[in-house]
């Protein structure tokens, strides 16, 4: 079967505004405009998306979480700051797809009377940051963006859409951290309830929104909710950005339908693992995904549904593949490095949790690690996980967790170094002394 | 250099003001123009910074402190980040850092004594595919070896 190319079609110069015109850009927003919002909108439900971002919310449902008949301000933010390690999928939209990206704001933003969105890109992607705001420049002079919409599609309905860049801060992905971020403040995640379709940016009504998922709706106004669910896995419709890295042959971001054979990634598409080797460990959906063990890919879909009774989930679709010789102690210290520095500090678990997760980690490698010491580390991530404002607590948790659990046999082996000792032979006991004494640490 | 912004920068910070609702949302493109002009951000530039949007020093200095991307001493003419997240470390990340480390004489967050090179380790950037990656300044550098990396550095000092 032939992958549709929904989000990256491959067409060359498709980021530049007159080639997507010629492929019969911007037609979808005319179409959207003259449907009533909530149809869009019933649309996009028929279509089955989930978000793109990790937590697969159905979007048309989101949708319409937002108040109608209000007179406050709405807002929608679009994230892409893009930070979970393993993922690197919506740069290709700001570098390719720009404009797609920029008419599924506008069906947005129409469906749900949005006046204003923000788009938020971390601050590593400077050149991205300039990608998209030249296609957004464009967009805006050609009348699609702003005041000028009246004239160019006639109808009342205006919005603008502005970039926010971020400053290094992984937490900022997550939806409330981000908010108080374009707010300009420091990204500290906000509790839920309320919800931001409730209180969101400056305490109005927004909804924040995947690049991925956003990107994604002109395609659905084009062909149809209805069609559109037909794409890939049943219950995860679509098709997915998977960023794959580490030991394969062909690294790199493949659009591919929902529901495709893990093994089917890894040694069709990326060509295998680099040097014939035996995979050791894939992680499915960036480094805050519980792992899966090589013997367990055999069979895999890649959808949510059908990795939820593995114990682990899509997530960003970041695929992470490690060989037989990949030192599984070492990873597991630095995504706990990674957990441990980006947290925010707010929560007490994760702040104080994720540092203990490195440091004894660090013991363990460092080979002063006890058998006691995987217990500890198990017990500090159930302690962390749920005890949070926001899902770091629970997205530091669970690797360390998978890990240990699922290579146990490793992590025993590390910490159970036998030693021995000469017993000096200067006490007395009535017990005859023992030459050697083997000590199991 | 005096701490002020010219004219046309003034304009840029008007435009930015124009796209949020509340003054204080300007503060993270503020800031990032005013590092950008003047190498990092000092006290004085935060004061600055502050007296621009009618906020107190206190909370310009709390936002410029929790995000790692602000500058908050002086830092070299070429900045060096080099990825060592999961994926760059299957791909030697860890080698490429001991190496350009060596190569400058310089630890993590530290600057050479010329100011040419600064050299941080850094989390995710987000080219995992590309890995081993390194950044200098805003530019990315993908599937880097020691000898991509000898002849870049080569060409820095020179120019």
């Amino acid at each position: 079967m032939e992958t549709p190319k929904v989000l990256l079609s491959g067409i060359p110069d498709y980021h530049k505004i007159d080639v997507y015109l010629q492929h019969g850009g911007y037609k979808e927003i005319r179409k959207a405009l003259a449907m009533q919002p909530a149809d869009v909108t019933g649309e996009v439900k028929k279509s089955g998306l989930r978000g793109r971002g990790g937590a697969c919310f159905p979007t048309g449902l989101k949708w319409t979480f937002m108040p109608k008949g209000t007179d406050k301000p709405k807002y929608l933010v679009v994230n892409g700051d893009e930070s979970e390690p393993g993922s690197f999928k919506d740069r290709q939209i700001f570098e390719f797809n720009p404009h797609q990206l920029i008419e599924g704001i506008l069906i947005t933003n129409y469906a749900m009377g949005i006046e204003a969105a923000y788009i938020y890109i971390r601050g590593e992607y400077h050149r991205w940051v300039d990608l998209l705001q030249k296609a957004l420049d464009d967009a805006y002079e050609k009348g699609f963006v702003g005041e000028a919409m009246k004239k160019t599609f006639g109808k009342d309905f205006t919005t603008n859409i502005y970039i926010h860049k971020g400053a290094g801060a992984y937490i900022c992905g997550e939806e409330t951290s981000l908010m108080n971020s374009v707010e300009g403040r420091r990204g500290y995640p906000r509790f839920k309830p309320p919800f931001p379709a409730q209180n969101g940016l400056w305490g109005m009504p927004t909804t924040v929104n995947n690049v991925e998922t956003i990107a994604t709706v002109p395609q659905i106004m084009k062909m149809g909710g209805e069609a559109y669910s037909g794409i890939g896995a049943e219950r995860h419709p679509g098709t997915l950005l998977f960023g794959v890295s580490g030991h394969v042959n062909k690294p790199g971001v493949y659009e591919l339908p929902t529901g495709v054979l893990l093994t089917d990634i890894i040694y069709d598409i990326c060509g295998g693992v680099k040097g014939d080797k035996k995979i050791k460990a894939v992680i499915p959906g960036g480094s805050s995904m519980p792992p899966l063990r090589g013997d367990e890919i055999e069979g895999v879909r890649m959808d949510e549904e059908s990795l939820k009774p593995l114990g682990t989930h899509i997530g960003t679709g970041g695929i992470i593949v490690m060989d037989e010789d990949t030192d599984i102690i070492k990873i597991t210290k630095r995504i706990a490095h990674f957990y441990h520095h980006e947290s925010c500090g707010q929560c007490t678990p994760c702040r104080e949790g994720t540092g203990w997760m490195e440091k004894i980690l660090q013991r363990i490698l460092d080979g002063n690690g006890s058998m006691a010491d995987l217990d500890l580390l198990v017990s500090v991530c159930n302690n962390i996980e749920g005890n949070t404002i926001c899902a770091l607590g629970d997205a530091a948790a669970w690797p360390v967790r998978g890990f240990i659990t699922k290579f146990r046999d490793e992590f025993e082996a590390r910490v159970s170094k036998k030693r021995e000792f000469t017993a000096p032979n200067i006490v007395h006991g009535r017990r005859q002394a023992a030459g050697s004494l083997v000590f199991e640490r | 250099m005096d701490i002020v912004f010219s004219e046309s920068e003034l304009e840029k910070v008007e435009e930015i003001k124009s796209r949020y609702p509340e003054l204080q949302a300007a503060l993270m493109p503020v800031l990032w123009m005013a590092q950008k002009k003047f190498g990092w951000l000092s006290k004085e530039v935060m004061m600055y910074v502050a007296g621009l949007l009618d906020l107190s020093y206190a909370h310009v200095y709390g936002v410029a402190t929790f995000y790692t991307m602000y500058f908050k001493k002086p830092m070299g003419k070429n900045h060096i980040q080099v990825c060592t997240n999961v994926s760059c470390m299957l791909g030697e990340g860890e080698m490429i850092f001991r190496h350009i480390s060596e190569k400058l004489g310089i630890n993590n967050n530290e600057t050479t004594p010329d100011g040419l090179f600064s050299l941080e380790e850094v989390e995710c950037m987000g080219a995992c595919g590309g890995a081993p990656m390194i950044a200098i300044n805003e530019d990315y550098y993908e599937n880097v070896s020691i000898m991509m990396i000898d002849d870049k550095f080569d060409l820095l000092k020179q120019s």
